[in-house]
């Protein structure tokens, strides 16, 4: 794996510069954090580019750091047919997270770019279909967040959720998010 | 409606239809759970399909972050409930990569040999449902029959039938009851044979045929775009096998074909699944041959169990082990990671982030159905209603593992 890793660093140091931060390979999977307004210049150019040909998407994961500031963190796992190799790119977003979406580099984006916003409210950009895609239309609160009870919220389907105030819902016509979704509580 | 990807019309059409919405589903025997199709026809012909799922959402991912990691097994046995062992190996495997340790090499063979059984049973149900699916009654009484061996065995093995939870992080539960591997040997013996009939009954069988050879059609490029995996992208002809890939426990010990097809129809995809089958029990011959003798569980007291459980009931030092591990579970070092396994469906991956306590800080499962199912966009030929059931029954979802 030391091989491939430094080829795969060097050949995104030569493009991006200090754009990109190499983070290491861990546990056998290297790793870059990417600001958000290039992810997608950069999951094309690791796509694209014939030495590295990441064609493979795995997966996108939306993660909630709270009470870390920033907040929101989108994972994105590449895999390259034709090398073998696994690559992980995070991209830290703040709150309301946004990122631009890469259904334009593979389809396969789709639904996770829908499951990540379903549970974290994570705004993709650009995206042509962002619904709500395991909870109902209409559900209130991102229930993946670290903030949102485990149980959900008291209501009159389901008596032992939590006490809370109601969720700031988003607005689902407009797509637009308020801040922070359901206000954070203090520790 | 909201936009949903246009799927292939037919041309030279001259008869006048009108547009109808059909919701296929949610309950519907053909889409093999709770799945439901909201299909814009056009007459027979498929205009737009568009998939709603989440009948099933447990919140298997946000469960996680407040179970142990021990506790976690049964959760996973529910995802792809067919295949359980794969999904407990899957998951086993990522949280043995993040704590720096390997089983022991016998608890390796058992685990390879229990996710080989899991596959076979797994692709046994779907090569009997998609004939089913079309008409052909049948096959799946015959693979059920067949099925419920593997289900005596897993039962012998594990005492469940379905939910078997049976690794550990760090190895098995416990070791192979006596009697087993001469019953998995016997299972062998019968098993390809049965094979070869179900090819018979199948192949003969004109209806089926004609309803899958062609149909369905999905390319490599295609394929690889929507991030579909396992026997589904095989059939497509790429080469992609994790297990050969990515070695993980003992594969790289045994000798196996990857079955690959070039045509990428509904009759592909099924025929991969098959010959899977094959080589799953040539796999299940050689851990028997190669399996040594030695611990089912590695030896380290603050993460396994006793592997003597009479030793609980008469030592201190092991009851409080037991104990301890039971109530608190043990520390994952601070990290995180990504790994896959190829499980019957596909690739099927478990990203955990760990804070260094007893439970995961977040555990995303990569679903292979999941992935797979939105391969409805991207396939043509698939311009009837039937040939929709078709699909579906070939890219074998298990909604279970969908909607998570």
């Amino acid at each position: 794996m030391s091989v491939d890793a430094s080829v795969i660093s060097t050949l995104i140091a030569e493009r991006f510069g200090e754009a990109i931060e190499d983070i290491g390979v861990s546990l056998g999977v290297h790793a870059f954090a990417v600001p958000p307004d290039r992810i997608v210049e950069f999951c094309r150019f690791l796509k694209e580019h014939p030495a590295l040909r990441f064609d493979f998407l795995s997966d996108i994961c939306g993660v909630d750091h709270y009470p870390e500031a920033p907040r929101y963190e989108a994972v994105y796992h590449l895999y390259s047919l034709p090398n073998k190799w696994r690559i992980r790119i995070k991209c830290r977003l703040g709150d309301p997270p946004r990122v631009p979406t890469v259904t334009g580099v593979w389809r396969t984006a789709n639904w996770h770019e829908r499951e990540a916003w379903d549970m974290y409210g994570i705004r993709f950009e650009g995206h042509p279909d962002l619904r709500r895609i395991y909870m109902w239309e209409g559900f209130e609160g991102f229930p993946q967040r670290k903030d949102f009870p485990l149980r959900g919220y008291k209501d009159e389907l389901n008596p032992f959720g939590a006490e809370g105030p109601a969720p700031n819902q988003p607005d689902l016509a407009t797509k637009d998010i308020p801040s922070g979704g359901r206000t954070t509580p203090e520790r | 409606m909201t936009e949903v990807t246009e799927l292939m019309r037919p041309e030279g059409e001259a008869l006048d239809t009108k547009e109808v919405l059909l919701n296929l589903g949610p309950q519907h025997p053909s889409t093999h759970g709770v799945l439901r199709l909201v299909l814009e026809l056009d007459g027979e012909y498929v205009a737009r399909v568009d998939p709603h799922i989440g009948y099933l959402h447990r919140g298997t991912e946000k469960l996680a972050e407040s179970f142990t990691y021990t506790q976690i097994f049964p959760l996973t046995d529910r995802l792809d409930y067919v295949c359980p062992p794969s999904n407990n190996l899957a998951f086993a495997l990522a949280v043995e990569k993040l704590l720096g340790i390997e089983a022991p090499i016998r608890s390796q063979y058992i685990r390879v040999m229990m996710a080989e059984l899991a596959r076979i049973s797994g692709h046994l149900l779907i090569t009997g449902a998609l004939p089913m699916d079309l008409g052909a009654m049948t096959a799946l009484l015959y693979a059920m029959r067949e099925r419920e061996m593997i289900m005596d065995l897993m039962e012998m093995i594990t005492g469940a039938r379905m939910h078997t939870s049976f690794c550990r992080v760090g190895g098995v539960r416990e070791d192979l009851p006596d009697g087993s591997i001469a019953k998995i040997r016997e299972f062998c013996d019968i098993f390809p044979n049965r094979i070869r009939d179900y090819e018979r009954l199948i192949e003969g069988n004109r209806v089926f045929m004609k309803r899958t050879e062609g149909i369905g059609v999905i390319s490599a490029e295609d394929g690889i775009d929507l991030g579909i995996s396992g026997p589904n992208l095989r059939a497509s002809g790429v080469d992609w096998d994790i297990r050969r890939d990515e070695p993980y426990e003992v594969y790289d010990r045994l000798d196996f074909k990857v079955i690959t097809r070039t045509e990428g129809d509904c009759y592909a995809r099924w025929q991969c699944r098959v010959e899977e089958m094959r080589e799953s029990v040539r796999i299940i011959e050689q851990c028997l041959d190669q399996m040594p003798e030695g611990p089912f569980q590695i030896d380290m007291p603050t993460i396994a169990f006793p592997m003597d459980k009479d030793r609980v009931h008469c030592s201190m030092e092991a009851l409080i082990q037991h104990f301890d591990l039971s109530a608190y579970g043990f520390k994952v070092p601070k990290g995180e990671v990504y790994s896959a396994i190829e499980a019957p469906k596909g690739e099927l991956g478990f990203y955990i982030i760990s804070d260094g306590s007893e439970k995961p800080f977040r555990m995303k499962v990569r679903a292979p159905s999941f992935v797979n199912l939105q391969a409805l966009f991207g396939v043509s030929n698939a311009r009837y209603l039937a040939d929709m059931i078709a699909v579906l029954g070939s890219l074998d979802p298990v909604m279970a593992e969908v909607d998570k």
